[in-house]
C-alpha cells in the first residue's frame, strides 16, 4: 500500500482525499459563521462549543491541519514534478480551446488561498491559541463584554474595508479553486460516474460556499 | 490560399531549436496538412535546403504516426481527427499557422517536427498484453459471453492509436489517458483478468519512471483526442490501481 501512494496515481489521490475533507470542512465553518448574522447568541454558543469540545480541539483539530498542510505541500510537489515533466514550452499554445483557466490555474488559485489562510490564522487562529493554550484560559469570555467574546471578535475584524477586501478576493480564488477542485476530486479517486453526476452540485457548491462567506465579511462591514 | 507558417526546424536530438517562418502560395482547400508539407518540402528541396522532418504513415488517421501541434492545438483545430486527417479548408487566406512537434520531457525531440515516442511502447511491454498461447489453439470467441456494454467499452478503449496527442495537449505531459486507455481494454474483458493486478501496478510503475507528469484532471487530452478516448479510462485505472494495491 505504501507503494500507491509514491506511485502518481497515489499521490493524486491523496490529493483528492484530503481535498474531501477540506471541502467537508468548509461547509461546516460556513454553516457556523452564518449564525453569527442570524443569531450572534447562537454563533456564541456553537463556537464555544467548537473552541472547547475536546474532540474537536484534540482530534478533529490535528485532522484539520494535518489536511490543509499535506494538500499544500502536496499541492507544491506535483506542480514541480509537473513542470518538470513537461519540458520545454510551446511557441503557441492555446489552452482554452480544451480547458477551463481555473483547472489550469489551480496553483495560482492555490497559492492564493495560502496567502488567504495566513492572514486568516493570524487574524484568528493564533490568537485563540494564544488565549487557550499559552495564557490557559478557556472560558470564552473578554473584559468588557457580556457573555461569550467569539461574536464581538468576529465583528471588530470585519470592520476593517481592506480586510473584508482581501477576504473577499480569496473567496473569488477559492471559488474558481473549488470549481475544478470538487468534480476532479471524485474522478481522482476514480468515481468517473459521480464526477458526472454531481456536475451541477459542484457548480452551486462553488459558487454558495465563497458567496456564504463573502456575505458573512460583508454584513458586517456595513452593518457595524 | 496564401499562408505564413511558423515551423519547429531542430538539426537534431542535441541541437538548439528554433522557430523559421516559411511562405506557401496556392494552397487547396482540399488538401490535407500533410499533403500542404509536402508540397512546402519540394519547394524547399528545390531551393538545395533540408525538408522540414515530420512523421506520417497511413495518412488515414489509424496509424498514430503524425504528431503536429498546430497552433497551439495538438492535430491542429478540428476534432476528432489525426493532422493527416486536418484539412486546409480549416484555416483561412491569409493566416499564419505555427507547427511545433510534441513538447513533453518524455518525447524528446529526434529532427524538427518528430519526437521520439518509444516511452509509450516501453509502457505497453510493461503490461498491455494479455499472456495466451495463440498457436493452433484458439478458443471461439463466443465462447465466454460477455456483456455488449463491456465489449463496447474496451472497444472504445482500444482506439487509442498511441499518437501521444494527450501528452502534447496536458500541461503537465501526463501519459494517463493513453495508459487508462491500454488498462480499460483489457480490464473491461475476462480474457485481462489474470494479469489485472500487475498490468496496472506495472504499467503504472513505467510511466512514472518515463518521467510523464502528474493528471491534474483538466480534461483538455479528451478533447483533443483524434479517437475521443474518454476521462472515465483515467477514473478506470485509477480505481484498477487501487484495487490492485489494497
Amino acid at each position: 500500500m505504501s507503494g500507491f501512494f509514491k506511485s502518481s496515481i497515489g499521490r493524486k489521490v491523496s490529493m483528492a482525499l484530503s481535498a474531501f475533507f477540506l471541502m467537508f470542512f468548509l461547509l461546516q465553518h460556513l454553516s457556523i459563521n452564518i449564525l453569527s448574522v442570524f443569531s450572534p447568541e447562537l454563533f456564541n454558543e456553537v463556537s464555544h462549543f467548537m473552541g472547547t469540545n475536546p474532540v474537536v480541539q484534540f482530534a478533529l483539530q490535528p485532522v484539520l491541519i494535518f489536511a490543509v498542510v499535506f494538500h499544500f505541500v502536496m499541492g507544491f510537489i506535483l506542480e514541480i514534478r509537473n513542470n518538470k515533466a513537461n519540458g520545454a514550452k510551446y511557441a503557441k499554445n492555446n489552452g482554452a480551446a480544451n480547458s477551463t483557466w481555473f483547472s489550469r490555474n489551480m496553483i495560482l488559485s492555490g497559492i492564493t488561498i495560502l496567502a488567504f489562510i495566513l492572514l486568516h490564522f493570524i487574524d484568528f487562529w493564533f490568537p485563540e491559541i494564544n488565549t487557550k493554550f499559552i495564557q490557559g484560559d478557556w472560558s470564552g469570555t473578554m473584559p468588557g463584554v457580556d457573555g461569550f467574546r467569539y461574536h464581538e471578535e468576529l465583528v471588530h475584524k470585519f470592520t476593517n474595508p481592506l480586510r473584508v477586501g482581501a477576504y473577499v478576493l480569496a473567496f473569488v480564488f477559492l471559488g474558481l479553486h473549488l470549481a475544478h477542485g470538487f468534480t476532479s476530486a471524485f474522478q481522482s479517486v476514480g468515481a468517473a460516474s459521480l464526477r458526472k453526476k454531481l456536475e451541477k452540485v459542484g457548480i452551486v457548491y462553488s459558487i454558495l460556499i465563497p458567496a456564504g462567506f463573502i456575505f458573512v465579511a460583508v454584513y458586517h462591514l456595513i452593518n457595524h | 490560399m496564401n499562408l505564413t507558417l511558423k515551423i519547429w526546424r531542430q538539426k537534431d536530438a542535441n541541437s538548439e531549436g528554433q522557430m523559421v517562418d516559411y511562405q506557401i502560395s496556392d494552397v487547396s482547400d482540399h488538401m490535407s496538412f500533410l499533403e500542404m508539407m509536402d508540397v512546402l518540402n519540394e519547394q524547399i528541396i528545390n531551393k538545395g535546403e533540408q525538408p522540414v522532418a515530420f512523421d506520417h504513415d497511413c495518412r488515414e488517421g489509424i496509424c498514430g504516426m503524425c504528431s503536429m501541434y498546430i497552433n497551439g492545438e495538438a492535430h491542429g483545430p478540428d476534432r476528432g481527427v489525426t493532422t493527416c486527417q486536418l484539412h486546409m479548408r480549416m484555416f483561412n487566406d491569409g493566416d499564419t499557422i505555427t507547427i511545433e512537434p510534441w513538447k513533453a520531457a518524455a518525447f524528446p525531440v529526434v529532427k524538427d517536427l518528430v519526437v521520439d515516442r518509444s516511452a509509450f511502447d516501453r509502457i505497453q511491454h510493461a503490461g498491455g498484453y494479455i499472456s495466451v498461447n495463440t498457436s493452433g489453439n484458439t478458443q471461439d470467441a463466443n465462447s465466454i459471453p460477455i456483456p455488449k456494454q463491456d465489449a463496447d467499452t474496451a472497444m472504445d478503449a482500444a482506439t487509442c492509436i498511441g499518437c501521444g496527442a494527450c501528452v502534447a495537449t496536458c500541461k503537465n505531459s501526463s501519459a494517463m489517458l493513453f495508459v487508462g486507455a491500454k488498462v480499460s481494454q483489457y480490464a473491461l474483458l475476462p480474457q485481462g483478468q489474470v494479469e489485472a493486478a500487475d498490468r496496472v501496478k506495472n504499467m503504472v510503475a513505467q510511466m512514472d519512471l518515463e518521467g510523464f507528469g502528474n493528471c491534474t484532471n483538466t480534461g483538455a487530452c479528451e478533447v483533443e483526442c483524434p479517437k475521443g478516448i474518454s476521462l472515465d479510462n483515467i477514473a478506470r485505472m485509477n480505481r484498477e490501481l487501487m484495487k490492485a494495491s489494497i
